[in-house]
């Protein structure tokens, strides 16, 4: 069939041309924005470019996109199994916290021990908090939106009861954990961060995000375990029918959705503050996670750059003010990235009442292809 | 009855040598058709011969490459559906277009609502509403709310809609796919009604029968050529059916006598709830030996859906035991009953059958994706998954070819049944249920389909077969069991069946024989 494709099909079949028309349309919005307030669009955008085109500025962007990344993965793996982790956020509080009270009440061991330890806390507290909402729904059948929603804050101020606990508690005024042993660091040594000039908080905690946005493709596309999860996703009822155990796979999707969030807290906690914050607001990295899951489709290596594009936009958008455009910018932008995301829908429908008519004839000229093959 | 009220100097639609291409190919080549006022004209082809593609040529949605369209008399051009409403033509969708939380007259009036000022005047259209359901006997309750409300009724609200717009030719697509053999009988009456009243309807449909009992006119199209027009009267649901697919086409399926072997499905005092809490199944006791195909007739409703259900391990029954080759299967999950020889073909393919978004090579292997060779050490062999679903694609005749990696959801009805027969029959197990194998399916697949079914019979199989079509239970069952209320009340060889004595015992007619 040599069909010319018109610029509808494209977009709406396409979804790696979707997004990045969608992000043309942030930066254009952004401008929009920009000029309305007098502002130099040039001079602002410049400004981002440069902030993050740096050996400097770009190991800063990828300190900053860990934590997006491994949410983006949380969700985007949430999505493809047909959960909606919305509890991302609070997945990544405990992981967090957990990292910190390994880190902290066993912080004499020698990094190759501690290290994997807290990993493992992290995992095991963000896959816990996934795992209590999936028994929720599967069980009673508790809607796991509104848990989700409920869990975020249960982490929110249980972190922040535990900061308070005195074995956890920093000694001096600060309103903050204690500080993690130095053997569960990620950051890179102090020479080498001196000598190539790098962000004072690089660390290696990248490693461990492509590692697992490679686990993750992995187990989506590659593992029986992945089939299951993608069935019940896919249809519950046919999946049930196949054999495969629905709420024993609901739970498990959630857990190991979890699992990644918390891996983040704990990546983040780490290789960048080494203490926990009495948090007066939830910090967003799991509400985050929505976003990069949405510009990476779903998908774990659109999530691995649509993480470091996040990770990109909020570190360059912080050098914003130098210039005097206002930090809210990149709200802007990622808002009509995420709004051009959302209405795909649109699209899509636009194509299906196009080719709603068409399928029929074209199912006609298949067979009727198929019969003359047959007679000869 | 036939064309009692066609006036056939009146000519309402005239469709001249119709040509509609989509880029190299010809969807629709050539095609007339007259339809005359108060006449019912059935269009009939298989799935895809181009019958949707004509109308939505005559609704406006798509505009034919050459050939005229006359709307009495007059030709019209018409650009989009309202056109085609501005012209008096109306129809009725196979998926019905409502709101579901509104009420009938709300939906009905959506887009044309009646005004008074500024006020949304509902009393004068429920009004309208009412006295257009009385006239032609629709026995629509104008206050009701869709989701309250059976599908038969919603489709009587589309054809109100219709009327209520104006209408004077309706076109019907596939009206009777999602219909009770009751609510049939229904529409066939409505039908009637109207063409009385001098509406004309156009009939989009691949169940010949139904012609039969409603048409004046039938045309055949087959893949998107004009066969010919004919009266209904003189032809035999044969002769259309050869019309229609090109080829002889035979109804008797062919069945060796053979002796039934040992049992392989022992249900004993089953009982189990429906979705309400009732009790549906109420000690329910069946057997299915091996190489016997054992049809359960009666209508739906009667717990036969919910039977199936329990032995599939897809619900949970409250007492009885069903014995597959000796294992109880009873409250067990479905791999349980998978393991120990059921395979089944569910009623509802869309729903149990398939993962719509998954490729047909995944949905090939829906239950078996854990063994060798599809995987090993719980990682999928893809080289393996693909071969297999090339030679099923081939040995099943599963079309279009070369579809390992296209979604299910992609296929034609009857194509994608065929993955799952085909999956079924691989499978290989000792047991097969199906459940209205043949529903939605037109003449060339129900052939098929139940061609594979007595193969499995003849193969030793031991087959048990649930059917709302009582000629399909009637020309496949070597027993046939028929239930009612929870029970079954009579069990029949299948060639002492007859249709009058099924239908009194499905009825409640019968006495219990045990």
């Amino acid at each position: 069939m040599t069909k010319k494709k018109t610029f509808l099909d494209v977009v709406s079949t396409n979804r790696f041309i979707h997004t990045l028309l969608a992000i043309i349309l942030g930066f254009l919005f952004g401008a929009i924005f920009l000029a309305i307030m007098g502002l130099s669009v040039g001079q602002a955008y410049g400004r981002l470019i440069n902030s993050v085109t740096t050996l400097k500025g770009f190991s800063y962007v990828i300190v900053y996109s860990i934590p997006y990344i491994m949410t983006g993965l949380s969700v985007a793996f949430s999505f493809k199994t047909g959960v909606f982790n919305i509890g991302c956020e609070g997945q990544f509080v405990m992981g967090s916290m957990a990292a910190a009270v390994v880190g902290i009440l066993l912080g004499d061991l020698p990094g190759i021990v501690l290290i994997p330890l807290c990993f493992l806390a992290a995992m095991a507290a963000g896959a816990l908090w996934g795992a209590i909402v999936g028994f929720l729904k599967t069980k009673w059948g508790i809607n796991e939106v509104l848990s989700m929603i409920m869990f975020n804050w249960i982490a929110f101020y249980l972190s922040n009861f535990i900061a308070g606990i005195p074995a956890i508690h920093n000694d001096g005024s600060a309103e903050a954990t204690k500080s993690i042993s130095e053997h569960a660091s990620t950051l890179l040594s102090k020479d080498l961060i001196k000598n190539m000039g790098l962000a004072p908080t690089a660390n290696w905690g990248i490693l461990v995000a492509i590692a697992m946005t490679v686990v993750i493709w992995i187990i989506i596309e590659k593992t029986t375990l992945g089939y299951e999860l993608k069935a019940v996703g896919a249809n519950r009822y046919s999946a049930e029918y196949g054999g495969i155990n629905v709420n024993r796979s609901i739970l498990l999707a959630l857990a190991i959705s979890g699992a990644m969030a918390g891996l983040g807290g704990a990546l983040q906690l780490m290789g960048m503050g080494s203490r926990i914050s009495v948090f007066s607001s939830q910090e967003g990295f799991g509400f985050a996670g929505i976003v990069v899951a949405l510009m990476g489709c779903s998908n774990p290596f659109g999530v691995l750059v649509a993480g470091i594009f996040y990770g990109a936009l909020t570190y360059g958008g912080s050098k914003l003010n130098l210039v005097g455009a206002p930090t809210q910018l990149i709200s802007v932008i990622v808002g009509t990235v995420v709004f051009f995301i959302s209405i795909s829908v649109i699209f899509e429908n636009l194509k299906r009442i196009k080719t709603r008519a068409q399928r029929n004839a074209e199912a006609a000229a298949m067979r009727r292809a198929e019969e003359k093959e047959a007679q000869k | 009855m036939a064309k009692q009220y066609v006036d056939m100097q009146t000519p309402v639609i005239e469709m001249r040598n119709i040509v509609k291409k989509f880029g190299d190919f010809v969807a629709n080549d050539g095609i007339n058709l007259t339809v005359h006022k108060g006449e019912i004209h059935a269009i009939l082809g298989e799935n895809g011969a181009g019958k949707s593609t004509l109308m939505n040529q005559l609704y406006g949605l798509l505009k034919p490459t050459s050939g005229d369209i006359l709307v009495n008399g007059k030709k019209i051009e018409m650009n989009n559906p309202r056109d085609a409403i501005n012209a008096g033509i109306g129809m009725v969708h196979q998926h019905f277009m409502l709101v579901q939380p509104f009420t009938v007259t709300e939906n009905i009036v959506l887009g044309t609502e009646p005004r008074k000022g500024v006020a949304l005047d509902m009393v004068a259209a429920r009004k309208n509403v009412v006295e257009i359901s009385e006239r032609y006997g629709l026995s629509i309750d104008p206050d009701a709310k869709i989701e309250d409300i059976s599908v038969g009724m919603q489709q009587r609200v589309e054809i109100l809609k219709a009327l209520y717009r104006g209408a004077d030719i309706l076109i019907l697509d596939e009206p009777t796919s999602s219909l009770t053999p009751q609510e049939i009988v229904e529409l066939i009456e409505i039908m009637h009604n109207l063409v009385k009243d001098g509406k004309s309807i156009i009939l989009i449909t691949h169940k010949l029968k139904e012609i039969k009992e409603s048409a004046d006119f039938c045309t055949i199209i087959r893949l998107g050529k004009y066969i010919d027009t004919v009266d209904v009267e003189n032809v035999t649901e044969n002769d259309l059916a050869s019309m229609m697919v090109g080829r002889k086409v035979t109804f008797k399926v062919d069945k060796p006598q053979q002796k039934p072997g040992e049992v392989v499905l022992d249900v004993q005092d089953l009982h189990c709830l429906d979705y309400r809490g009732v009790e549906i199944v109420k000690g329910l006791n069946l057997q299915v030996r091996r190489g016997e195909i054992v049809g359960i007739a009666g209508i739906d409703g009667n717990g036969q859906t919910e039977l199936v259900e329990v032995i599939t391990g897809l619900r949970k029954g409250t007492a009885g035991h069903a014995f597959v080759n000796g294992a109880d299967v009873f409250n067990k999950p479905p791999r349980f009953g998978f393991n120990h020889g059921v395979s089944s073909i569910p009623a509802d393919r869309q729903k149990h059958g398939l993962v719509l978004d998954f490729s047909i090579e995944d949905n090939l292997i829906l239950q078996n994706y854990g063994k060798m060779p599809y995987s090993r050490k719980g990682i999928l062999q893809r080289d393996a998954i693909f071969k297999h679903a090339t030679e099923s694609i081939e040995d099943f005749d599963i079309r279009p070819r070369n579809s390992e990696k296209r979604a299910a959801g992609t296929l034609s009805g009857g194509n994608q049944q065929k993955v799952i027969i085909a999956r079924e029959v691989l499978n290989d197990k000792d047991l097969l249920i199906a459940v209205n194998p043949t529903r939605g399916l037109d003449v060339g697949a129900i052939e098929y389909v139940h061609k594979y079914i007595v193969d499995q019979r003849n193969k030793g199989k031991a087959v048990l077969l649930v059917s709302f079509e009582l000629d399909e239970i009637m020309s496949l069952s070597d027993i046939i069991d028929v239930i009612f209320d929870g029970q079954i009340v009579a069990s029949i060889p299948g060639d002492q069946a007859n249709e009058n004595e099924l239908g009194l015992m499905m009825a409640g007619g019968g006495k219990k024989n045990d």
